[in-house]
């Protein structure tokens, strides 16, 4: 296909991101600050500048302003705005997306949804919530135990994170194993287009007319629309939940018992691992008992009747027994379970005690490569001379190296990069994806290159037209451009030589 | 995170510490979600990971306005966010440092100076302070609505037991509390006498120096923290145990005269070793919750419905979590459900007074959690907590050391 050709099935910014200058700002700010309340509407530096990144530090942008809605009136009007003044967007939820997805366009505005926080409507009987998209992913489980229901899918980030930014990464959480990611627990979605139009995505019934387009704002990383409502599933509290934690004197044993697990025809309601500089970091925080001379822990847990609960477990001891571990201890009551999974869920943040800084990867593999992956790890740690813990969610294969630097220090984050990407072309190479959970981001947008061809990215670039034709929300997030492909040197090249001579190189 | 602090700061002991305070922060953001002022404001500068944010902004040598000050007034102190923080990033140490450096940097209005040059001198003064309160309106200006008229003040002091023990401990005075509620002191004495332990009240020296700190004259509070050890380094070899905090305010800042006075040659040792011998309270009376258990079914007090407040200076400040629970329940009393209970309730010291607005919503916030469960009482372990919240209902609100003397013969 020639360049011409090309153009005329590739949607217009397919090639090169657009350029966003030149705007004009006066005009933007005083629209803005007309349909915002006092106070919530950032624009100098010193006021913008936290938001300059989100969990990914190594990642900033000053963006032009920042705009504090606190209805769904204000999000459309400032989309509206935006839009007329061809202005780029950038939602927030809570900002502790790994991947730099909420990190801001410097020509743009950041429109945060932090102050849509009202859980609308809860029914027990329905077991569903309506809730606004700046609810924290906790908060919806802190109403619903009053009814005995909570919201399955718990990100690690639980206690911070929103449902909104949940959706718009699909995110997925260490029960997600058994209950399903993010996409698997929403009923319904409510969002605002750039233009300012409402689309209901999904409803509230079991099943409706109509293309099912949840799978597809589940994860749209804020590339489609804003998300201004959510109805998510409840799930009534399990009768009985038990953990399991197992001990293995090396993380080879560790990755073939998850393998060997779910090979016996267990489920478990979540199974995690954790490595000992994991372990070490974490357990000053929690208390949770870990034994810290284990070179891997396993959490396995099982959850339902007291009988299964108690049949399943006994057959998940056999397995981690069979398979090496070196102790295995079961939760004896609650606050015990919850002690064994807060600590795995503050796994990450525990990192900052022993590094200024981690870089966290999120692909994923074939369950059965695990111990391999983790061989090639530890190789991986000499080769760039940095050290990287290891999280898991083992059961669905989707792992979470944490790559340790000093940001401080010349050098380090290049290398913590380098090594992250090979990581994760290392989990394409096994099988697997560059991302479980934390999206593509601003961080894995090169490697999208590797996994995608130029006919699969076009795709997804039609798709994102279909709904922001100027693309306006999100730009140079998520989805590569043809000429980030070249720059990243990282495209599928097929039979050899320069790969799309037709782009501007840099 | 990264940091690249500003030559003006570098090198110097504030600089150093901020700088490894910073660098232990990922800005993973859970620190967020437990943050009183960002659930309630809804933006990233009203809460912790926003303001670490700020400080390190202009300790890197950025610019700064009168808007760094402001989100860094509007912070409680509460330290919930330590709580939260998996890394261990110590904000409340960090944010001293920024409010010392912003002040500096950009020295506050005229108007907002007296206003706090007011509280910190009329505040730590009991007889000034009592006057206040007597007199009701020469300090309306200065004084919130809540501490001039709405408290009921105590009957006055009942009976402090003959010291008789062998184990003694002494008690300061306190600065507001014995205007405000002085029994509190008293009925702690008369716990632990119960317990086997005389406890001895330090006559007043003033305020513990969270006040003149806490308002911004860092070195203010240091002055008054040396008289402090002053007024009771003499107890110490006459054999006392342990100092008793019965404000869990103060019990947090002197808990921290090591650091408050570690640059300081003549004290630094002997701020070691009050620091190590402070309790609140509540820690005493668990160490003997037996012995508190036999009086309480001794005496067969009537059942009560009691919602504990724990405020933040003893379950974030102290990190004290779930030692008074306990021991309300072993002298019978109810304790009804609280939602949100890690979150504070607007008092704060003299935030109160300073952040009226963000205060108000706070406590009505907690007001309302507390009374979900229709409780008779309220119980809280702060003078200033107290006072704040008392302002706000009809339910009497009282130190849990009053309730448990009550019930014990
Ligand atoms: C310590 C730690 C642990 C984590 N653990 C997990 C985990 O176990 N599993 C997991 O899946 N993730 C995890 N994450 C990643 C992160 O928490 C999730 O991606 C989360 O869903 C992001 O939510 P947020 O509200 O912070 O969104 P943000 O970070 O603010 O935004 C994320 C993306 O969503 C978009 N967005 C946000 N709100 C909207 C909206 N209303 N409409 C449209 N687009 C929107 C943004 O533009 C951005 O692209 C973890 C993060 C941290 C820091
Ligand atoms: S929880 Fe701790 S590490 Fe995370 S952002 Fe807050 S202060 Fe930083
Ligand atoms: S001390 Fe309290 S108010 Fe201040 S940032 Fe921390 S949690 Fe928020």
């Amino acid at each position: 296909m020639s360049p011409m050709e090309t153009a005329g099935v590739e949607p217009a910014d397919f090639l090169a991101e657009r350029d966003f200058g030149g705007r004009d700002r006066e005009a933007l700010l005083s629209e803005l600050s007309r349909v915002l309340p006092r106070g919530a509407l950032l624009v100098s530096p010193e006021d913008a500048r936290p938001y300059e990144c989100d969990g990914l530090t190594a990642y900033r942008q000053l963006p032009l302003a920042v705009a504090l809605p606190d209805s769904e009136d204000q999000v459309r009007a400032i989309l509206r705005i935006c839009a007329s003044l061809d202005v780029p967007v950038v939602a927030r939820g809570a900002g502790t997306s790994l991947s730099g997805g909420a990190m801001p366009h410097k020509d743009g505005v950041v429109l945060s949804l932090a102050r849509l926080r009202s859980i609308l409507a809860l029914d027990p009987l329905a077991r569903t919530a309506r809730v606004q998209p700046g609810v924290r992913n906790l908060a919806i489980s802190e109403a619903a135990a009053a009814h005995g229901l909570y919201y399955a899918p718990d990100p690690s980030s639980q206690i911070a994170c929103t449902i909104g930014g949940n959706v718009a990464e699909n995110s997925g959480g260490v029960h997600c194993l058994k209950y399903g990611l993010t996409v698997h627990n929403v009923l319904r979605v409510r969002a605002i287009t750039i233009e300012g139009e409402a689309l209901e995505i999904g409803s509230e019934a079991p099943d409706a007319p109509g293309y099912d387009l949840a799978a597809l704002i589940n994860g749209s990383e804020g590339m489609l629309a804003v998300i201004t409502e959510i109805t998510v599933r409840l799930t009534p509290k399990p009768l009985t939940a038990k953990v399991v934690l197992a001990a293995f004197d090396d993380v080879v044993h560790a990755g073939d018992a998850v393998a060997a697990v779910i090979a016996a025809g267990i489920i478990p309601a979540g199974m995690e691992m954790m490595d000992q500089p994991a372990t070490r970091a974490v357990e000053p925080f929690v208390h949770a008992g870990y034994p810290l001379d284990a070179k891997a822990l396993l959490l396995a847990e099982s959850d339902g009747t007291p009988e299964e609960v108690e049949e399943e477990i006994g057959r998940i001891r056999e397995v981690m027994a069979a398979n090496g571990a070196t102790g295995i201890r079961v939760s004896r009551d609650e606050a015990e379970r919850l002690r064994f999974w807060s600590g795995r869920k503050a796994a990450f943040p525990a990192v900052g005690r022993i590094s200024p800084d981690y870089y966290c990867m999120d692909g994923t593999i074939p369950r059965k490569r695990l111990a391999e992956m983790l061989t090639a790890i530890a190789t991986l740690e000499g080769k760039y001379g940095l050290r990287c813990c290891n999280v898991f969610h083992a059961g669905d294969g989707n792992l979470h190296p944490l790559i340790l630097y000093d940001a401080n220090a010349a050098g380090e984050l290049e290398r913590a990069e380098e090594f992250g990407g090979e990581i994760l072309e290392l989990s394409v190479e096994y099988g697997g994806t560059i991302t479980g959970e934390h999206g593509v981001g601003i961080e894995k947008i090169g490697q999208m290159c590797s996994q995608f061809s130029r006919q699969e990215l076009a795709m997804f670039h039609r798709v994102k037209a279909a709904f922001d034709p100027r693309g306006l929300l999100n730009p140079g997030k998520a989805i590569p451009t043809l000429n980030r492909c070249v720059e990243f040197g990282r495209l599928h090249v097929h039979k050899g030589g320069v790969p799309h001579p037709e782009l501007p190189r840099f | 995170m990264q940091t690249n602090l500003a030559d003006f700061i570098r090198d110097t002991p504030e600089g150093r510490e901020a700088d490894g305070i910073l660098r232990k922060c990922v800005h993973c953001g859970f620190c967020t979600a437990t943050c009183p002022t960002y659930q309630l404001l809804g933006d990233e500068l009203d809460g912790p990971r926003g303001r670490i944010y700020l400080i390190k902004e202009m300790l890197e040598g950025v610019a700064v306005s009168g808007r760094t000050r402001l989100h860094l007034d509007r912070c409680l102190t509460c330290r919930s966010c330590e709580t939260t923080c998996p890394s261990g990033v110590q904000y409340a140490r960090l944010v001293d440092i920024g409010r010392a450096v912003v002040d500096r940097l950009r020295p506050r209005p005229a108007a907002d100076r007296l206003r706090r040059a007011l509280l910190k001198e009329s505040l730590p003064r009991p007889a000034l302070f009592g006057a206040a309160l007597a007199l009701g309106q020469a300090f309306r200006p200065i004084l919130p609505g809540a501490l001039a008229a709405q408290v009921p003040r105590t009957s006055g002091r009942g009976t402090w037991p003959q010291p008789r023990h062998a184990r003694r401990m002494i008690v300061p005075a306190g600065c507001v509390q014995p205007a405000l509620a002085p029994d509190i002191n008293a009925a702690a004495a008369r716990v632990l006498d119960r317990l086997g332990i005389s406890l001895i009240e330090v006559p007043r020296a003033g305020c513990c120096g969270a006040l003149r700190f806490h308002l911004g004259d860092q070195e203010g509070g240091r002055r008054d923290a040396r008289t402090m050890i002053d007024a009771w380094w003499p107890y110490l070899s006459q054999g006392v145990e342990a100092i008793v905090m019965t404000a869990s305010g103060c019990g947090a800042f002197v808990r921290e005269y090591d650091h408050l006075l570690e640059r300081d040659s003549r004290y630094a040792e002997k701020a070691k070793r009050i620091a190590s011998l402070v309790r609140d309270v509540s820690e005493v009376v668990a160490a003997g919750e037996a012995r508190l258990a036999e009086c309480a079914q001794r005496s067969k007090p009537a059942p009560l419905r009691l919602a504990f407040h724990s405020p933040c200076s003893l379950q974030h400040g102290q990190k004290l979590r779930g030692v008074v629970e306990p021991l309300l329940v072993a002298t019978g009393c109810e304790l009804t459900p609280v939602a949100d209970a890690h979150l504070c309730c607007g008092s704060a010291g003299t935030y109160s007074i300073l952040q009226p607005e963000i205060a108000g919503r706070l406590r009505e916030a907690k007001l309302a959690a507390l009374g979900a469960g229709a409780p008779e009482a309220i119980a809280t372990a702060n003078i200033g907590c107290l006072a704040h919240l008392q302002a706000g209902t009809a339910t009497r609100v009282r130190h849990w050391i009053e309730v448990i003397d009550e019930r014990l013969d």
